[in-house]
Order: structure tokens, then sequence, then C-alpha cells
């Protein structure tokens, strides 16, 4: 039997104002419990919202940037259900006039395919607190430091066919609001938090299969594995003639499994109406333009020219401009050393491998762009070999020296003198003379056998090109 | 149009409200008659009236982003119900 | 002297002739005597209220301008009030001490007003008799034994018995006009968005407005001016100037062109109410005023809509109200659930119940079409019958209530008690400025006449009343109370 996967991901992104979205209260992570719970926040009576201008020019933001249309008038509505981290009782959310219309992004797929995803709207609302669970005395203890944080919610159309998509839209997404500086992206600390609807159906089937919702997902790898692992749960049950049960789901990380969610099994009814405490939200032609004069170059803009400036693969640039942080990065690099193929190679290869072993972000990195650009600007001007660079490399993560003085004091420049690679060379010939012979009887294969040993005899530093030409004419 | 007695123990739980057995009948008799006040709008063609929310034409006004609240924390919990360690205490909630 | 208008005892302050500390203990003293009886205020602030006359006397003799420096006040219990309770009627709030004052709590403080306390209501301002409050009915002071209106009884009857000189209110579908007009006093709400409200613990949001309730025309205009303006607070409160409102009170009426509603004057109308306003409509006449019949066709329909609104809001407004973060919360809660449902089934009373359920249902899903949105349209309907009056009439009058003050518990029937307000709903659902003012009598019980006017025309309004109180002497008679002793 075949199956058709379809997931659609609504992605809740956290804004990053200073104060929330209606009320000015600050927003840092972190704090003290219920130190950032203004009477606002905790729904004092009397207390009312009034809406922070900074997040309506994030959310346009995001609308420019995924090509969407941008609601001229968006209008807040209530959503009502009770949550002891829900202070006011209702959510303030956008349900028919969400400020973020239709809008869309591509996804380059593992094979450099791309495709292109639908998003359905994204619109604002409030966050709500944290309950958390630790014992008190039998008692949930409800931080509301979170509750009023502006949120960003965008809803993909179920266009998404298997796990692997849904992670590389969630990773565009990331990349996007990243470049645009809206949101630190952080699923960590949930300033970043995916729910997918996944439904199967069998090959050409035309209706959609009853979906689950998963939520809590709060990284990329754990999207992938709970998607997957609901799949293969739903396959199960309808290849055991069973029916899935449209319910809400939780993906436990720790067992690699999603479960259900019983609390929230009890039918909800939102009773969404207009919030009557806030106006509609009115945007004209001259504030888009202006937000939109004010977008940075986003991911596919950069890409396309990585390709076309710097002769990159499609590939290469992808995987460069799908962090933020690293495109910027690599342009420093380029900037000093001039050569983007082989900046490309050592910020993609080398550098990112130090950073994921480390699970260090850019930021944390031991070896500035300036840095890594001076190091491959000694291997373009023959100071070390490529070789010798990875050797610099290594020492550059404990040494903050500059890569001069590095190189110099670990004695590691790469020996050009001709005179003395001919001493090396001598010695060599002089210490392998059945090899010698052999090649001399035409065994070509030897030969890198003798540089090799030439290499070692120098320690590395010998210019390999030199040693190869000097070798090749004393054995003539 | 009467309310099922039903129905009040449906809206009362989403209001959470406790109606107990006993008060149900006279609860779901004091508001169909309300709805039945309520229902005299029926008889009115609004088809292709748009609803009116809010008796201001006016737009949304737009705060700077900018903290103006500090801390209360202390003073704000003085009035709470339950609290320690400065979270508020709920029975627990069980995902 | 206590029942002098603000502008005479503002007078008397600033000429030296008595002294906020003397006023203020006069009424504190007289709140004494009376209140047990009347039940009007639910929290007397009496060291604070001689703290801030003594403020007020240090302002006055400073050379303080301000016209309600060192007047006593009272504030409606809806308003939050720093460090004192605010219960808003409702044992769901009756330990709450608000860390936060109102708007209009913070402009009157400003001002030099001195505040005796907070006044009674009906619970969360459901009610059109007090008769909802958690801490008991309030007596009307014309009668004991009849009710003073709702929801801001409190203020209204404090205010007729003297034990104020002014007092808040704040009106959703008539709870300031219908009180004012059963104790005989005057009562402005205001434009939707003139007075902020911030601190003006909510019951439904696109209605609710504060506005003064007092002695006279003059004293409204007074009030007005303290309490109205831009609130950056209030998303809703409207960026408008405003006009000194005591400045055209003295305008004459010549031309004036009112409106006499025909649905205003239908049946159901008691027959000595009408008297009482078609003998005030006469003394409009002679005032210059020409009287024009006009139609408001879907006045009835305001009812209907009104109970549809108020209660959806209502119930989104109250969901709050839950036990968590102030307030009441039950004893031993078994889980979760268990506290929230008796949290809220034990801290508000069955008329608040009430309302929440039929809000609830209303929004409720496959019913949102047929109740919540027909409402909205229904309400558009209503704002255009008054956008076309006013194309043919400065200001509309009529009676405020069907009826003077009735008997406590007469109206045990919730729809019989909503039908009180068929006058006054259709300019909440329209956000429409109406007065009420003594204009009559009905068997020795006050008659109110209610005005409206078009958006943001307060200072019409109150210039009409003010000329109807300089040529009649309604607004300043006074009940004779048990208790009371000669002054």
């Amino acid at each position: 039997m075949n199956w058709e996967t379809v997931i659609g991901l609504e992605v809740h992104v956290q804004l990053s104002t200073r104060s929330k979205l209606f009320s000015g209260t600050a927003t840092q992570f972190g704090a003290e419990p219920n130190t950032q719970a203004s009477i606002y926040d905790l729904a004092l009576p009397g207390t009312l919202p009034v809406m922070n201008r900074e997040a309506l020019r994030m959310a346009v933001r995001f609308g420019l940037a995924i090509d969407a249309e941008i609601g001229r008038k968006s209008v807040f509505d209530r959503k009502n259900y009770f949550y002891p981290d829900l202070p006011k009782g209702y959510q303030v959310s956008q349900l028919h006039h969400p400020t973020v219309g239709r809008g869309s992004l591509t996804i380059t797929l593992e094979d450099g395919s791309e495709r292109v995803i639908g998003v359905t709207r994204a619109h604002m609302e409030e966050d709500a607190g944290k309950s958390l669970h630790e014992d008190f005395h039998g008692m949930t203890g409800i931080d509301l430091n979170r509750a009023g944080t502006p949120l960003l919610e965008i809803v993909s159309e179920p266009e998404l066919r298997n796990a692997k998509e849904a992670v590389a839209y969630l990773k565009k997404l990331h990349s996007i609001i990243r470049y645009l500086d809206i949101s630190d992206g952080n699923m960590a600390q949930g300033s970043m938090r995916c729910d997918a609807n996944v439904s199967i159906r069998r090959q050409g089937d035309p209706e959609l299969g009853t979906r689950t919702e998963i939520k809590n997902i709060n990284s990329f790898r754990f999207v992938e594995k709970a998607i997957n692992y609901e799949v293969m749960r739903q396959r199960e049950i309808l290849e055991d003639g069973g029916r899935i049960i449209q319910e809400t789901r939780l993906y436990d990380s720790d067992r690699d499994e999603t479960r259900s969610m019983r609390s929230k099994e009890v039918a909800n009814d939102y009773r969404y109406f207009p919030e009557p405490d806030l106006l509609p939200v009115v945007i004209d032609d001259a504030y888009i333009e202006a937000v939109r004069a004010e977008l940075p170059e986003l991911p596919d803009q950069k890409r396309e020219r990585f390709v076309a400036d710097f002769g990159l693969s499609p590939y290469d640039a992808g995987v460069l401009v799908s962090s933020r942080e690293m495109a910027e990065y690599f342009e420093q690099v380029v900037a000093i050393c001039g050569d983007a193929k082989l900046s490309a190679n050592w910020v993609t290869v080398e550098l990112l491998g130090l950073l994921n072993r480390n699970n260090w972000e850019f930021v944390d990195s031991p070896i500035s762009a300036r840095r890594l650009g001076d190091l491959i600007a000694r291997i373009k001007d023959n100071t070390i070999s490529g070789k010798i660079a990875k050797t610099v490399f290594e020492a550059m993560i404990e040494d903050q020296a500059e890569v001069d003085a590095i190189i110099e004091k670990q004695g590691l420049k790469q020996v050009t003198d001709s005179g003395e690679i001919e001493q090396l060379i001598d010695a060599v010939i002089a210490g392998n003379p059945d090899q010698v012979q052999q090649f001399r009887d035409g065994k070509e294969a030897v030969f890198g056998y003798l540089v090799g040993q030439a290499m070692r005899l120098s320690r590395g530093k010998a210019n390999p090109a030199q040693v190869n030409q000097i070798l090749r004419d004393k054995l003539k | 149009m009467a309310l099922e007695k039903s129905e009040v123990t449906k809206i009362a739980q989403l209001a959470r409200l406790h109606v107990d057995d006993g008060e149900a009948e006279e609860v779901a008799r004091r508001i169909s008659d309300i709805l039945e006040l309520i229902n005299k709008m029926q008889a009115v063609d609004t088809a292709n009236i748009e609803p009116l929310s809010h008796p201001l034409d006016a737009v949304q006004r737009l705060r700077p982003d900018q903290v103006t609240e500090t801390d209360r924390r202390d003073e704000l919990q003085k009035i709470a119900p339950a609290v320690e360690a400065g979270l508020y205490l709920v029975p627990k909630v069980i995902e | 002297m206590l029942a002098k208008t603000i502008a005479e005892l503002s007078r008397a302050l600033r000429g030296g002739e008595l002294s906020s500390v003397e006023l203020t203990r006069a009424y504190l003293d007289r709140i004494e005597r009376l209140n047990p009886d009347l039940n009007a205020y639910i929290t007397v602030c009496g060291e604070q209220a001689l703290a801030q006359a003594e403020d007020a006397d240090r302002r006055l003799a400073a050379g303080d301008t301000s016209p309600v420096c060192g007047i006593p006040l009272a504030h409606k219990d809806i308003f939050c009030t720093e460090g004192v309770t605010t219960s808003c009627g409702s044992r769901m709030l009756a330990n709450f001490v608000s860390p936060y004052d109102a708007t209009v709590v913070e402009k009157f403080n400003a001002a030099g007003a001195v505040t005796l306390g907070k006044t009674n209501m009906d619970e969360f301002a459901m009610g059109s008799s007090n008769e909802t409050s958690y801490f008991g009915p309030v007596k009307n002071p014309w009668d004991t034994g009849r009710v003073p209106g709702g929801s801001s009884g409190g203020s209204a009857a404090a205010v007729a018995a003297d034990l104020c000189a002014m007092a808040t209110g704040t009106d959703t579908g008539g709870s300031i006009r219908q009180p004012a007009a059963f104790c005989g006093v005057t009562g402005l709400k205001p434009s939707y968005g003139r007075v902020s409200r911030w601190g003006m613990i909510a019951f439904a949001s696109s209605l609710d407005q504060a506005g003064p309730i007092c002695k006279s025309a003059q004293d409204a205009a007074i009030m007005l001016n303290v309490m109205a303006g831009l609130d950056e607070r209030d998303s809703t409160s409207v960026d408008l100037t405003v006009p000194d409102y005591t400045a055209s009170l003295d305008q004459s009426l010549e031309g004036l062109r009112i409106g006499i509603p025909r649905q205003h004057f239908a049946e159901g109308l008691n027959a000595d109410v009408e008297q009482a306003i078609r003998a005030a409509l006469q003394e409009f006449e002679k005032l210059g005023a020409t009287l024009v019949d006009i139609d408001l066709p879907n006045n009835e329909l305001s009812i209907s809509a009104y109970y549809v609104v108020a209660p959806a809001e209502a119930s989104a407004n109250l969901s709050r109200f839950d036990g968590v973060r102030y307030g009441y919360r039950c004893d031993n809660p078994l889980d979760l659930e268990d506290m929230y449902k008796r949290t809220r089934s034990e801290g508000f009373g069955d008329e608040v119940k009430r309302r929440i359920l039929v809000g609830t249902y209303a929004l409720s899903a496959g019913f949102y079409d047929a109740y919540y949105r027909k409402a909205q349209q229904i309400r558009r309907l209503i704002k255009q019958d008054f956008l076309d009056a006013f194309k043919q009439v400065d200001v509309i009058v009529g009676p405020t209530s069907p009826h003077a003050a009735f008997q406590l518990g007469a109206k045990s029937d919730p729809v019989a008690m909503y039908l009180e307000d068929i006058y006054t709903i259709a300019v909440n659902l329209a956000g429409l400025p109406a007065i009420s003012i003594p204009s009559g009598q009905s068997n020795g019980l006050p008659v109110g006449m209610h005005i409206v006017a078009g958006d943001f025309e307060e200072a019409r309004l109150l210039n009409v009343a003010h000329q109807f109180q300089r040529a009649t002497d309604w607004h300043s008679r006074k009940p004779s109370l048990s208790g009371e002793d000669a002054k």
C-alpha cells in the first residue's frame, strides 16, 4: 500500500520587541518568576491593552519577506478558554483579519530541487505564561513573565509531504526571521515553537485523512522524529483497519513517541469575537513601502548573489546563506582573503565542523572572521600549505594570537627556499636507493612515496609543488 | 426557544460555572426567557447590514516599544490567594 | 450646607467661609448617621478623606483654582482606587485592594477632590435596581422601601441624600441615567471614548462609559471638565479637544430643535411620567425651542441587541476572575476544574452568572451569526436611526425610565428588569452622550427627563439641561430623610 503524508506546520515566533504586545512590560528571557508581569499582564480588573508599534512593524516585515498580502485593516479577536497561564481567560489573537495574509516561501531539498510552500497566514497574538509542574505540595506554579509577549503564528498550507520537507520549511522560516531580525528564533528557549498537523492518505486519494496535531516540538531534529513517529503510528492503525482520532498529541523526546493529550480532549469552543478593547489596526501604502524599504537582503537573494558574484555552486551558496550569521561571517572572510571558493570551503567544512562539535553559535566562535580571512590569505600567498593551515587552524582555537604570530611561533612557515628543499631531496634519494631504482626502472607510483618522504622530513612545511619539481629534476 | 438542560450544562462548563442538577431546570427556564426577548431581533432582515462592533469609527493607536513597567511582584502578590517562590499556585495542572 | 452644589461649595471654600476639612467632617458625620439605613456606601475612607481635605485646604490657601479642590466626592466601587477595597459589588472582589488608581480617580485626586468612599452598586454593574449587590440593596432616599435604580444606585442615592457633593458612575445601558432619574439627581453618560476606561472594571467594553452624578447640570459640566480627555492607556479613548463644558451653559435655547421620539411615548409609559415630561417640553418651548416628532424605528430592538452584546462581552471580561491572582478563591479545591467552578459559582451572584451563561451561549459554536453578528447588525440600524434623527433635530428628549422608582423586590423576573432600560439602552449601543435631569414628580417620587445629543456634543446637552434647571427647581428638591437634623 502506498501512503502519502500531508503535513502543515503552525510555527509560533516570539517577536523580539523590548516590551510586550499590549503593555510596557519587559520581555527578557530568564527573569525571576513574575517580575515581568505588570497589572495588565496579570489581568487586573480595569486594565486595558495598547498595541506595540514595533510588533506591528515586525509582523509586516515578515509578511513582505514572504511576499504575502498585508492586511490593510487587521482586527484583534478574543479567543476564550480557561487555563491558569492565561490570565484574562482569553487570548488576544487575530481570527478573520490577520496582519499577514497569503504568502509563500521556497525550500531546497537535499537533492538540490526546490519546492514552493504556501503560507496561509501569519497572525499576531499574545503568548501565555508558563506552568511549572515541579511539585509545590501537589500544586502547580504559574509564572506569567511570558504572558503577553508578542507572537507571530505562521500557518503553512498542508503542502509538506514528509518530515524532511517539514524540517527544510522550518529551517527556511528560521533563516528568514533571523535575517529580518524580528526574533532570536531560539527553539530551546521557546522563542520559536512548532506544532505539526499530520495526516496520511492513500496515494491518489483526493480527500485528506484525519489529522492529529503534535504539540511541543522544540528542535529541528525533533520535528523530523516526531513526524516520522506519527506517520508510522497512523500507518499502522490504518493498515490494521483502524481509524485515526482527531486529537492533540504531545511529542515526548525522551521516549521518541507522541502521545494523546487527554486534558485537551474536551472539545474546545473558543467563542472568538472582536476584542472590544482594541480598535482595528489600519495600515496604508506609505507605511508598507517604508517597511519594505528597510528590508535587508534575504537568504534567496543572497544566495543568487553568491552564485553570480563569487562563482559558488548553488549548493554551497545555499549552505552559506542558510544562517544569517554564517553568511555574514563568510562575507567578512572573503573581504579579507579575496578567495570566495576557498573561503566557502573553510567556513562550511572546518569552521562549521568546529562549531557543531562544540555546540557553538557563530558568536561563540574562537576564530573570528578576520583571523580566518588572514589564515586563508597565508595559503594564497604560499606562506603555508593547505595542510599546515589546518594545524594553524587547530592552534587558533586555543590561541587568540594573530595568524602570522602563530605560524611563526610554531615554526610552520612553508619552506620555499629551493636550496633547503634540494638538501631534503638529496637526503631522501640517499636514504631510499631501492625506491629510486624502481622509479628509474619506470615504476611511476614510487614517485608519490618519495615526495611523501621529503614532506615528512620537512615536517610538512616544504612547498609540495617545489618538492615535486625538484625531485623530478633530480631523478632524471 | 427553550434551552435544554444539557445545553445549560455545556455552556456552564465553557464558562466554568457550576450548575447543579437541581438548579439546571430553573436556569434553563430563565435563560430561555432571555433568549425569547433577544430573538425578537430575528424578525428583522439584516442581510446587507455591516455589523457595528464598536461605536467609534476610529483606528488603533500604537505605543512606542518602550519598557514603562517596573517590577512590582511583591506588592502584586500580596493580594493573591496562594503564592510560593514568586509563583502563583494552583491545583495541579495535568497535561 | 451639604445640599449645596459644587459651584456653591467651591465659592465658599475659596472665600474662606469654610474649610475642606470641616466640609469633609460634616459629610462623614452624615454618612455615619444615614448610611446604615441607605447602604449607599460599601467603603468609607474617613482618615484618607481627612488627609486629602487637609491637603486641599493647603492648596486652596495657596490659591488653587481647581473648581473641585476640597470638594468631597464618592466613587462608584467599580473604579479602582489604590490601597482601597474595590469590590465592584461582588463577593468575588470583596477582598480586592486595588494596587492602582483608575484614570478617573487619578484625575479627581490631581484636581484636589476629597474621596469620601466607594459607593454600592449592582454586582459588576449588572442590574437596574441595585438589588444584585453582594453588599445588600441601596435604599432610595425618597422612599426607603424603593430601589434607587442601578447599577450606579449607591452614587445616585449618596448624591440625593447629601452623603457627598458629587459622585462618579458608569453607564453601560442606563446605569447612570436611570438611578439619577429614580433619585432625583443629574446624571450624564458621555459619548463613548470621552472618558478613559482605564481602571474602571469592565462590564461590556464597547458600551461602558464613566460619567458624573451630581446636583445640577452645571456641576456635571464641572465634573466632566475633570474627567474627560485622551488617555494613552485606553485605546478606545478619543483624541479630541476637551472644551470647557461650563463655558456654553448660558447659551440661549432660542431656535433649538428638540426631537420627540414617538417610540419613547408609547405603550408602557406611566401616565404621571408622561405628564411630567410633556410639561417639561412646554418649558423648553417657553425657552424658545421647537418640538419635532421623530421616529427611532428600531428602538425596541435595542433591548434584544443589548442583551446579546453586553452579556457576550461580559462573559469574556469576567473570565479573569478565576481565583488565581487576586480576589476570591474557594476553600480546599479538589482540582483545577473544581477551583474554577466553585470559585466562580461562589464568587458571582445569580444575575452575573445568568449573563455570563447568556453571553457564552450567544458566542458558542453555531450561534455566533444568529446572535452576536445579528446584534451588531441591529446595532448599526440603531446608530443609523440616531444619525437620521440628528439631521432634523439638535437633541432628542423623552423620559429616562417608563416610571418612577419601584418597590424593592418588585421585579424578580430578569426580563421585566431588563425592560427598565428601554429608553436608555439604544444610546449606549450608538455610543452617544445623554443626560437625565429631574423634571417632575410622580406620587412624590422624582421623574427623570432624558436628553440625547450627537457624538461628542456633551456641551450642548449640558447647555440644554442647565437652561431647563435655571427655569425650574426640580433639581433642587430634596427627599426628607428620617434621622436628619434640620440644617
